[in-house]
């Protein structure tokens, strides 16, 4: 007789098993971070790679939202005739979330399958084999400096993120909604508070580790060929974007509370 | 003769299969050795439990008499660079240069400075007769065969004691494989290295090796000198060197 729970048990001990190898993979990939040798032209290399060369895609995404934010946010005050909170909820709304979020989710995209592919490729065609026969740690060497360069870069793209949002909001603010440009920017700075900034800075350096990790955990552990790398790809992407939500959530509620 | 590389009843299992089991094998400095078989009868799984890329289930690997599959890793990245290998199909960086390639180990493990390093590895393909006007380019603009070379000129360059050969002649035409061959046997008794080649290509074989040993069902099944080979009165090993579909070995497709 079949049983009905043994695939649903099944499934469990899978999910279990991947949490663990991937909490394993992620405690090895973050102390490779800390040991010698740091491979400081590698790291530089990832900085402009992930960093540097995210920037239009970051800056593009960060004014459109802020552009709709304001125009949404105009929307919903007017109900309530509230519609001088606008410079207020954009700014907190682009520092605290959509800021981080938006440009995690974009990175997941650009970043995290980027790395799986490269990685990946590298597994199929024995390349990381060959770099460990040639005494060099595949950790310290490619993962290290993409999740050191991840987890400290995008910190660094939300923060350009903030400014070009709230400029977004600003534009549509003052060129559509008829409100006056000096009192906006002064609502907007008299309003938010370092803790916003923080929040979201926060949530960018464990954004970007999480996605360093995820395309370099799917990459490495990537077999089969074409199909396999293309698999890796494809659950790099969809597992950064899942992780992003899920701890975004978590880092929110342990701020709030 | 003390070996330099020996493998005692090495067994491994993957995915539920016994691919290993109990592989026996030694090769002493100045020699090669090179393992035949037909496919999926667990040479390449050998040669990385021998490298140190894959952990045997059960057995040991003695590198110069020390068992480095109960080393701490620290201690086990050491005894790595003793070793060469060139893979079957080049392995070489896309991202670097022919010459940074070739001369990784020196500049990423040894620390030596790039010019330096450059230098050697220019001397390098010039041992292994690749023209030294394709230092700078990436390996993808590579044939085959240059990208072999290349993978051998990386292999040498650190001057190890055991070199790995898988599959050094697939995919090239005969006369490149030849070469190659020539390559192969020219560079091992320059260094005077120990030698370790997988294949299924016999002139291959015949040309590199001193010994050959043929695996079958996880288990070496004959081994002796090459020149032995056509008298090896093993049914199997006569099977396998003559081509034939019919014999002892089923053929797998």
């Amino acid at each position: 007789m079949i049983n009905p729970f043994a695939p649903i048990g099944r499934g469990l001990i899978g999910l279990l098993g991947e949490i663990g190898r991937f909490s394993a993979f992620a405690g090895r990939a973050a102390a490779s971070c800390f040991a010698p040798p740091l491979f400081v032209g590698q790291f530089l290399r990832q900085c402009m790679a992930i960093g540097y060369y995210s920037l239009p895609v970051i800056g593009l995404t960060a004014v459109f939202i802020g552009a709709a934010l304001a125009l949404n946010i105009y929307v919903g005050g007017a109900r309530f005739n509230a519609e001088s909170f606008v410079p207020n909820i954009v700014v907190l709304g682009i520092t605290r979330e959509l800021g981080p979020v938006l440009a995690g989710l974009m990175l997941a995209g650009r970043v995290s399958a980027g790395i799986a592919a490269e990685i990946g490729t590298m597994r199929v065609t024995e390349q990381l084999d060959a770099m460990t026969t040639l005494s060099t740690d595949p950790f310290k060497y490619l993962i290290a400096p993409r999740v050191l360069a991840a987890t400290l870069t995008l910190p660094g793209l939300v923060m350009v993120a903030d400014i070009i949002g709230v400029m977004g909001g600003y534009l549509v603010a003052v060129n559509s909604l008829d409100f006056n440009g000096a009192a906006y920017l002064r609502n907007t700075f008299n309003f938010l508070e370092t803790q916003d900034v923080v929040l979201g800075l926060v949530k960018a350096a464990v954004f970007g580790f999480i996605i360093a990790i995820m395309g370099s955990y799917q990459g490495y552990n990537s077999s089969g060929g074409a199909l396999g790398v293309g698999r890796a790809t494809t659950n790099a992407v969809v597992g950064s974007i899942v992780l992003i939500l899920a701890v975004n959530y978590l880092i929110t509620a342990f701020f709030v509370e | 003769m003390t070996a330099k590389l020996q493998l005692i009843g090495i067994k491994k299992k993957l995915r539920g299969r016994q691919v290993l089991d109990g592989v026996d094998i030694d090769v002493a400095a100045g020699r090669s050795l090179v393992i035949i078989g037909g496919s999926g009868q667990g040479k390449s799984v050998t040669l990385k439990c021998a490298l140190g890329l894959m952990k045997p289930d059960s057995g040991q690997v003695l590198v110069d008499g020390a068992d480095v599959t109960r080393m701490p890793p620290e201690i086990r990245a050491r005894v790595m660079r003793k070793f060469g290998m060139l893979f079957q199909g080049g392995a070489l960086f896309d991202s670097l240069t022919v010459w940074e390639n070739i001369a990784f180990r020196l500049i990423y493990a040894d620390k030596v400075k790039r010019p330096e390093a450059r230098e050697r590895a220019i001397e390098a393909m010039r041992k292994v007769r690749l023209a030294t006007e394709f230092a700078d380019v990436r390996p993808i603009e590579l044939s085959g065969g240059m990208q072999k070379r290349a993978g051998l000129a990386r292999a040498i360059i650190a001057k190890p004691d055991i070199l790995f050969f898988d599959e050094p002649t697939t995919g090239l035409d005969p006369i490149t494989a030849d070469a190659i061959n020539d390559l192969i046997v020219e560079m091992v008794r320059e260094l005077g290295c120990a030698a370790v080649s997988i294949t299924h290509d016999m002139p291959s074989a015949r040309k590199i090796s001193d010994e050959i040993a043929m695996l079958h069902d996880g288990r070496i099944v004959w081994r002796g000198p090459t020149s032995s080979l056509d008298a090896s009165g093993n049914a199997m090993v006569e099977q396998f060197v003559a081509g034939r579909a019919d014999g002892p070995i089923q053929a797998v497709v």
